[in-house]
């Protein structure tokens, strides 16, 4: 684990270029055995695509890989499994309907003239799971085991086609606090054994309790490599997430009203106590006429997911929702329409648009679907409303006709943003609205946000990026681990280290 | 998108024109219409008249497959149709109830199928195919396992009658088309059937029921099943639930593709559709005049259909373009 023992895998300058984004830009990773080293960043860091190419999924555009001090280029990943890569998934991939030893053995069973040793394969399944310090009866169907026994008999299949790497993509996502600590028992006994462990979660905890070192990615770029220990919390928040850019154009600073001149009267939307098991813990949110609500968090904190129950994307399992006061029901998207309140995904391209629909099939689908199918709107209204938003958000190409998918990731954005305004919503929920698009598009968004509460319209706005979080939002709900942790008021003094404070301490002491 | 459509039909109208003009080799006289006893005669309108059970199964194939799935029943709902026909007038119903005894119970057995996929989400292939195999028992039990023949010149009008000097089968498969086209293109169900069949998640968060409109294009398949059932068993004067609609999902399968819609939902064709259920008929008719074996029609049937299946698969598109390129795809 010191840095005089040579390390297992070296990757320097790795470059992976995919059409119009640069996934991975001359990044540099090392793995020593013996250690845990976690992977850290945000959605589109680029932590999946460096997954890839370790384990033979992609071709580089650049840099090398050496494993064990020699170079290696994998041609897919049969090859970099031959070569001691191994990885456990976030899902467990093995088949729920044969047994334990069966799972860890399926395609290289022990076999004597084509014929399964069936006595030696079970005998070796419950050495290698002794090894692991499990005692399982190999001979039950894989059901019979809780999931986090499934990952590590996961684990188990993985490292015994001699792992030397082991790559665990956030196998602890659907794991309660007992079992994540099961899994990390067998995790340290793995790295005591001295394999090399790469970890990705989302779980600051976890990480902080299991990991040797970090690497932090960010935009596809190197930030830093750390020993855990010498890494306070605030710090690695503050690597992943990132200080924007000067080159944003400020907002004119219009005088934002304070969030209590706003909260008199009835909120737009109050949820009191909504909830769904799995995904967020019931929480408390009043969003009012003209109010922007901020969501920070990092991912996997929750904020999709509980506007999503606002939505009625997905349901809530306990509490209620009140929209102008009044308690309502709503069990899908259509229901959370008809009471104006609009949600636009973060997940453009497969929760968003109809990628074979044009620019103004897509922007009026919304609406229509709120009218029905038998009262079609008018193509002449179609048409206006279509060219006074292309026109007012600047869409480029400015030709409805086109299909959506011909479009730039800043142009979809505001198609989308497009399709939700011309229903107009009384609450508009924005997912993520700047990822992955240019800066200038980006600042338009911003100014959008701002202009429409101007107008009295309720937006509740969910991003990673703390200081667009910030220069928007009248007050900053937090998120952490899965649950509301802190309501910000956004009034002078809050900055974005504060914010991250909250986001890594749980609590703004 | 208006050439890109074009485009698309050019090929089908373009193997459609060969196939037509390829008949006057061995019969000069193909095109010619006559006029006889106020009824049209010639190949042309024999062709047509024999594509009308085809045109309608294929009209409410598109609408199924424009929402990404599939209808396997249609052939045993046309037979399950024609039969109820059949022994309703020979138990001497008037031929008005039998038929609307008919397209009630055709309604029904498409709402199964819509139920099946929209509520209970079973795949629209395992759903469909559950009454493609148990509808033809259906058909026997209502006909007593018998070929009931009936004469009831009434109802013999839907299949073999003329109205207008035109063919009353091909009068009414036109109407349907015209009401499937005035369904989809002059009301919003176009637009959501093809949101709903280009990307579900996405149509669902938009507001799109569905589940609803999912529902209703199996009903509305299953009617259109029906009516081709009831033209072929008029036309024949009788129910035979084994020959009623035997293999029609894929003659109406294949038609819907080669008149460019893909088969995994999203833009649809209508009048390609048809044209394409013209074609099928029209490449059965020429086998028979240049003298070629039937087992040459099913081969070549089978050559067009992994030939277009082929090109309009992205997988294959980019399984070539790698093959070439030796380059590796978009990110996940």
């Amino acid at each position: 684990m010191t840095d005089s023992t040579p390390a297992v895998l070296e990757m320097a300058g790795i470059r992976k270029v995919f059409p119009g984004v640069t996934a991975l830009d001359g990044v540099d990773f090392r793995l020593f055995p013996g250690e845990v080293h976690a992977l850290m960043g945000e959605n589109g860091a680029g932590k999946s695509t460096l997954i890839k190419v370790l384990t033979g999924v992609y071709d580089i555009d650049g840099g090398d890989v050496r494993l064990a001090g020699s170079p290696v280029r994998f041609a897919g990943p049969l090859q970099a499994q031959q070569a001691g890569i191994s990885t456990v998934y976030q899902e467990v991939n093995l088949c729920a309907n044969l047994s334990v030893a069966e799972n860890i053995f399926i395609g290289r069973e022990p076999r004597t003239l084509g014929r399964i040793r069936w006595g030696e394969m079970r005998k070796r399944a419950r050495a290698l799971l002794a090894r692991l310090d499990l005692d399982l009866d190999v001979t039950a169907p894989l059901t019979s085991y809780s999931l986090a026994i499934q990952q590590m008999i996961a684990i188990a299949r993985a490292v015994d086609i001699d792992a030397r790497v082991l790559i665990l993509d956030e196998p602890t996502s659907s794991l309660d606090a007992g079992e994540v600590e099961q899994l990390f028992q067998v995790v340290r006994r793995l790295k005591d054994d001295g394999v090399a462990i790469l970890f990705v979660s989302h779980f600051l905890d976890q990480v902080y309790a299991i990991a040797d070192r970090m690497t932090v990615l960010r935009n596809g770029r190197l930030i830093g490599e750390w020993r855990t220990a010498e890494l306070p919390r605030m710090q690695l928040v503050t690597a992943m997430i990132g200080k924007e850019l000067a080159t944003l154009e400020e907002i004119e600073e219009q005088p934002r009203a304070a969030a209590a001149a706003l909260e008199r009267g009835e909120p737009v939307v109050e949820a009191r106590g909504l909830g769904r098991r799995g995904a967020i813990e019931p929480f408390q949110l009043a969003i009012h006429a003209g109010e922007v609500v901020g969501l920070a968090g990092l991912l996997g904190s929750g904020r999709t997911e509980l506007a999503r129950l606002l939505f009625g994307a997905d349901h809530a399992d306990e509490g209620t929702l009140a929209v102008g006061g009044r308690p309502v029901t709503i069990r899908s998207p259509h229901a959370a329409m008809a009471h104006g309140i609009a949600f636009s995904s973060e997940n453009r391209r497969t929760e968003g648009l109809v990628a074979d629909l044009t620019v103004r099939e897509n922007i009026v689908l919304a609406l229509q679907a709120a009218r029905g199918w038998t009262r079609p709107l008018p193509r002449r209204i179609q048409d206006e409303l279509v060219a006074k938003y292309v026109a007012a958000l600047q869409i480029r190409p400015a030709d409805p006709e086109l299909p959506v998918r011909t479009l730039s990731g800043g142009n979809q954005q505001k198609v989308l943003l497009a399709r939700w305004l011309i229903t107009e919503p009384k609450l508009l929920i924005v997912d993520e609205p700047t990822r992955g698009i240019d800066v200038g598009a980006k600042a338009e968004i911003q100014r959008l946000v701002a202009e429409l509460a101007g107008g009295g319209m309720a937006v509740l706005f969910v991003s990673a990026e703390l200081e667009e979080v910030l220069r928007l939002s009248h007050k900053i709900e937090v998120l952490r681990d899965r649950r509301l942790v802190e309501e910000l008021d956004n009034t002078g003094g809050l900055d974005a280290d504060r914010i991250m404070r909250t986001i890594a301490e749980g609590t703004s002491q | 998108m208006r050439t890109v459509v074009r485009h698309r039909l050019f090929w089908p109208a373009a193997v459609l024109v060969v196939l037509l003009l390829s008949n006057l080799i061995s019969s000069p006289g193909f095109f010619s219409v006559t006029l006889q006893d106020g009824h049209l005669y010639g190949s042309v309108v024999d062709i047509l008249r024999r594509a009308a059970p085809l045109i309608l199964v294929a009209v409410g194939m598109t609408l199924v497959i424009a929402t990404g799935g599939i209808d396997l029943s249609v052939g045993s709902v046309m037979a399950i149709s024609g039969a109820l026909a059949c022994v309703r007038i020979a138990d001497g119903a008037g031929w008005a109830v039998a038929v609307l005894a008919a397209l009630a119970l055709s309604l029904i057995l498409g709402l199964w199928n819509g139920v099946l996929v929209s509520v209970i989400g079973i795949q629209p292939i395992i759903a469909t195919l559950i009454l493609m195999v148990a509808g033809r028992g259906i058909a026997q039990l209502i006909t007593g396992g018998q070929i009931i023949n009936v004469t009831d010149d009434a109802y013999r009008v839907i299949g073999a009658g003329y109205a207008l000097a035109i063919p009353v089968s091909v009068l009414i498969a036109a109407a349907m088309v015209a009401v499937a086209v005035v369904l989809t293109r002059r009301t919003a169900l176009g637009l959501l059937l093809q949101a709903v069949g280009g990307n579900p998640v996405a149509s669902r968060l938009a507001g799109v029921h569905a589940r609803r409109l999912t529902l209703l294009v199996y009903v509305f398949a299953g009617l259109c099943a029906g009516i081709a059932g009831l033209i072929y068993s008029s036309n024949v004067s009788s129910a035979d639930s084994n020959a009623a609609g035997n293999l029609i999902e894929l003659d109406a399968i294949l038609a819907v593709v080669i008149g460019g819609t893909a088969l995994t939902g999203g833009h649809f064709s209508l009048a390609g559709t048809t044209l394409g259920a013209v074609l099928i008929e029209a490449l059965n008719v020429t086998t028979v005049t240049l003298g070629i074996p039937v087992e040459t029609t099913l081969l070549f049937k089978a050559v067009v259909v992994v030939v277009l299946c082929l090109v309009q698969s992205a997988t294959f598109r980019t399984l070539v373009l790698r093959r070439r390129k030796n380059a590796i795809g978009a990110p996940a």
